[in-house]
Order: structure tokens, then C-alpha cells, then sequence
């Protein structure tokens, strides 16, 4: 698919003091990691959710608490350990993933399901009974039930899943680790993302480059609520 | 109905980004070499990738191989790290002390020097130590301590943290007191922290060069290059990852990069390299007469009493 996300937004990037294509590779870099981290965040964090919601298990509150303990953990202290397990002396060693996108997308992935599920978690409970009772009275099963309580609880899902991309796209500890922020010598982003490039220029006292990156994240990030909220919005129009 | 439009966003955009990035990465070149389309891994200093050297030249060695060179930018201290877990295939570092040691350790092998440049001492115009004229790097860091004039330091464990901490140690001085501020930082934060609060600090001067425009910070103790004492210099070594001890460390293209970087067309582009008119780095990999200096440890000699 030929689809370019970036290239209206290109006329901004012409008076960059970088390299043709960096600005672009680093916002794909950027983009490409948090969206497919988010992604897989997501299916994997509404069905345990849903699950969380509706059902009562043994040690649900400690679950609940590992969760909520997530939302705070350190983003250097995920990229640490997600280091230990892709490094070479690591378990996931013989991969090959040090220094990859796949790897940034590991560690982005453990950052942003401990909000989404806790933020999806507290939409589905806040779903009515009445919802539930009335769908399955219906006949429905156990997955119209859950499809009807996701449609219900779409605003709060929604923004559970903004907020793990707002952790994803803005977090520079674990990518740092795990990325290495490495372009070629051409100055395309490998593993570089704003954030990381954010961090370089700070490191090499480039403060207004530094700035001039951090409004692009800033447009970035409103640019992709916006658009969550679009479809929100015209979703409940139709109605 | 509207999950599904909010889902088909999701779905949109994770397509849009992995077609971003296909598109990317098709940008190989061919080359008929044994290692064509491998990808070196090379863990290096802030100060020889920040200064943008490593970019200037690495396109060569990537055409004439057909390959990719990922540098990492981490610090002496955390590149051989990274190496020690067997992450890199080839450490270009500057701390001396540390390389013997990961060479001693079986971690690397076929050390080669590489290039040099100098450290300086850079402060405050008004200079309240009065350091300024002093041609004892140790002396100055005296007059400092004495002074209890603010000195910013690294604190990092890289490079140029080693060599501060050496200079103290040379000048018999254990640091510490509010004057002395570790910032745990590279060398361009610690140059901008220096001149945020008129302090002191031990810059290698390539990254003092490249941000002499933007700071008011002077050069009050020169290195060698410019006829100050050598306890200022600053060696760089290139080393390979022991393929003994990792077996998946790239030794063939490691030993190719060494092999091209110490080369004399590689050699020449280093002390082409220029920033604002000044040259950065000095080659040093070669010389008309044997080097052995550069396989045996610092301060080795045949009669070393020390075993």
C-alpha cells in the first residue's frame, strides 16, 4: 500500500537543519514501533480486561495491583530487562533482536498494556448490568455479550488505548536501551525515534534542534488523538 | 458500528507505518563479498559519533563491502559493556586502562590504535582558579580543588570520566565537597551544564570544538595537540569481540571494518574530518616504524617487576 502518512505534513519539515529523510525516517521509526506495540497491547489487554470485568477468580485483587503497579514502572527499568532477556547471554538470545525495531517493540509493549488494561478494565466494569443482562436475554453469546460491552465501553476504551500510545510514542528510557538509536550514515532512523533523537541533540547541547523535534512529537501525538477522537465522534453521529 | 470504524483506524495506521518502513528498508545495496548484507554492529563514544565522524566515513567501508554499520553511541564504559555481553561485534573506544582489561579478559582481540586527539581544561573566562597559563594538568586540578571552584565531571564511566578521575588521582586530590557536581551525562550536556554555572571541566576537544559557538566557556589548560602536558592525550583503540568467547559476533566483517579503518584511505579521511575549519581527530593506526605499544597493556615493559 503506497500510502505515505507523513507526506502532507512534509512542507513542515523543509527548514529542518538535518539531513534529507531523517525527520521522516525518525517519525516512522517512531510511529511504526508505539502503533504496532499499542496494537498488540490492546488485543491483548481488553480480552484480559473483559475477563477481569466479569469473572471472580482467586488473587484477582493481586493481579489488579501488579496491573496498577505497572502503570508507574520506570521505562529504564523495562528497557533493562528487556535487555537481559534479548541480549545474547539472554533467553530470547539466539533472536537476534538487540539493537532491532522488534525489540523496541517489546519493551514498548510491557509499558503501555499495564494502562491500557487498567483504563480498559474500568470502562467494562463501568458498563450496566442492565447491558449484559439484556444482551444475553437476547440469546446472545458470550461473545455478542463481550462485543456489546466493547461498544459500550468504546469511549473508555478509547482512551485507555490513547493513553498507552501517549506512553509509548513520549517514553525514551527502554528504546534508548534496547534501540541503541541507531541510523545509517546516510541519516535514515533504524532505531531512532524522536524521542531518542530528542535525547542526542540535548546530549550535544543542541537545544533548539532538541525543541524543534519535540513540537514535531507534540504535533505528532495531538494529530493521532485528534484522529482517535474523529472516529469516535463520527461513530456516535451515526447513530 | 462505530468499533468497527475505530478499529479500521487502528488497522489503517499499524498498515501505514509497516508500509512506511518496508519502503525504508529497500534501500540495500549489492556487492558480490562473503559478508555483503550483514550488518556490523559497532559500540563506540559519544564523542566520535556526536562530533559526526563516524557518519562522514562509514560510507565507504558500507559500499566497498556491501554492508551495513549500526553504530551505538553509549560511552567507553557501557560500550564495552555491551560487547562483554557479546551485543557488538567491534568497540572503538578511548580508555585505555579499560580495553587492557577487556582484553586480559579474553573479551576482545587484535587491538589497534586508531587515532588521537587531546583533552583540555576549559572554565570560565574570568577563570576564579586562575588555572589559565598553567602548563601541569595536575597542578591545575589542585588550584581548582583549592579554590573549591565548581567542577562539573561526567560521572558517567566513560572515556573522559576515566581520564578526569586519573588526572585527580595523579594530582593526589580525592575530590568531593559541593564543588565537585557528577552529572551523570555526555559531554555536551556536561559542557552546557559547565556554562550554565561558570564551572570547570575536562572536555575531549573534538566535542569542545563542535560546541565552541554556543558556549562562552574558554580553553585555560591545552592538550598536547596544542603543546600542553601528555597527560592530556587521548588514544583511541578499535577492538574485535572475541568470536571464542561469542560465537555470534561478527568476526569476519569485525576484522574487515578494523582492517578498512586502519587503513591508509580511511586514515586520510580521519584527518580530513573537519568542524569549523578544525580538524577533530588525528590518525595514528600508521607509521613508518613497528608500533608495538599498541598490543601490550599500559605501562607494560619487558622488565616489569610486577608479577
Amino acid at each position: 500500500m503506497p500510502l505515505d502518512p507523513v507526506a502532507p505534513l512534509l512542507p513542515l519539515f523543509v527548514e529542518f537543519p538535518f539531513r534529507d529523510g531523517y525527520v521522516r525516517s525518525i517519525v516512522y521509526v517512531s510511529l511504526y514501533v508505539s502503533c504496532t506495540a499499542v496494537v498488540l497491547s490492546t488485543l491483548f489487554s481488553i480480552p484480559v480486561a473483559l475477563v477481569m470485568g466479569f469473572t471472580e477468580f482467586p488473587g484477582k485483587q493481586f493481579v489488579k495491583s501488579v496491573i496498577n503497579t505497572g502503570m508507574g514502572f520506570p521505562s529504564v527499568v523495562v528497557g533493562l530487562l528487556v535487555l537481559f532477556a534479548v541480549s545474547n547471554q539472554g533467553p530470547l538470545g539466539a533472536m537476534n533482536l538487540i539493537f532491532t525495531k522488534e525489540a523496541m517493540i517489546i519493551s514498548q509493549f510491557v509499558l503501555a498494556t499495564p494502562p491500557i488494561t487498567a483504563i480498559s478494565l474500568a470502562a467494562v466494569t463501568g458498563v450496566d448490568e442492565n447491558v449484559r443482562e439484556a444482551a444475553r436475554a437476547l440469546g446472545g453469546t458470550r461473545l455478542d455479550v463481550a462485543l456489546v460491552v466493547i461498544k459500550e465501553a468504546r469511549y473508555g476504551i478509547a482512551t485507555a488505548v490513547l493513553a498507552g500510545f501517549g506512553r509509548a510514542i513520549s517514553e525514551v528510557g527502554s528504546v534508548l536501551i534496547v534501540g541503541g538509536n541507531i541510523t545509517s550514515a546516510d541519516g535514515i532512523s533504524q532505531t531512532r525515534t524522536l524521542t531518542t533523537a530528542i535525547q542526542l541533540e540535548a546530549r550535544q547541547g543542541q537545544y533548539d534542534t532538541a525543541m524543534l523535534l519535540g513540537a514535531v512529537l507534540v504535533v505528532l501525538v495531538l494529530t493521532v488523538n485528534a484522529i482517535v477522537v474523529r472516529f469516535g465522534d463520527a461513530g456516535s453521529m451515526n447513530r | 458500528m462505530q468499533r468497527r470504524t475505530f478499529l479500521q483506524g487502528v488497522g489503517l495506521a499499524a498498515i501505514a507505518s509497516t508500509a512506511g518502513c518496508t519502503q525504508l528498508g529497500s534501500g540495500e545495496t549489492e556487492s558480490s563479498v562473503g559478508v555483503a548484507g550483514e550488518t556490523l554492529t559497532l559500540t563506540t563514544t559519544t564523542s566520535t559519533y556526536d562530533t559526526g565522524l563516524l557518519d562522514e566515513i562509514h560510507p565507504d567501508f558500507e559500499e566497498m563491502y556491501g554492508v551495513t554499520v549500526d553504530a551505538v553511541a553509549q560511552g567507553t564504559g557501557a560500550a564495552l559493556e555491551t560487547a562483554r555481553n557479546g551485543d557488538s561485534d567491534v568497540v572503538m573506544v578511548h580508555a585505555r586502562g579499560l580495553e587492557d582489561e577487556f582484553m586480559r579478559n579474553g573479551y576482545g582481540i587484535n587491538r589497534r590504535d586508531l587515532m588521537f586527539n587531546d583533552f583540555v581544561i576549559v572554565g570560565p573566562g574570568d577563570d576564579p582558579a586562575g588555572i589559565q597559563g598553567t602548563d601541569s594538568a595536575t597542578e591545575a586540578l589542585r588550584a581548582i580543588a583549592e579554590s573549591e571552584s565548581t567542577f562539573v565531571s561526567r560521572g558517567d564511566n566513560s572515556g573522559t570520566h576515566t581520564k578526569e578521575l586519573n588526572l585527580w588521582a595523579a594530582a593526589g586530590v580525592e575530590p568531593g565537597g559541593d564543588w565537585y557536581q557528577e552529572i551523570g551525562a555526555g559531554m555536551g550536556e556536561a559542557l552546557n551544564n559547565a556554562n550554565q554555572q561558570d564551572a570547570y571541566t575536562l572536555s575531549d576537544r573534538g566535542t569542545f570544538i563542535s560546541q565552541r559557538s554556543e558556549i562562552d566557556l574558554t580553553i585555560l589548560v591545552q592538550g598536547p595537540i596544542e603543546g600542553g602536558p601528555e597527560i592530556l592525550a587521548n588514544p583511541y583503540g578499535i577492538l574485535a569481540v572475541n568470536p571464542g568467547v561469542h560465537e555470534n559476533a561478527n568476526y569476519d566483517l569485525a576484522m574487515a571494518y578494523i582492517g578498512w579503518i586502519t587503513g591508509p584511505g580511511a586514515q586520510d579521511a580521519i584527518a580530513d574530518y573537519e568542524m569549523n575549519g578544525e580538524q577533530l581527530f588525528y590518525p595514528r593506526a600508521l607509521s613508518e616504524d613497528p608500533d608495538f605499544q599498541q598490543y601490550v597493556p599500559e605501562g607494560w615493559s619487558s622488565d616489569s617487576d610486577s608479577e
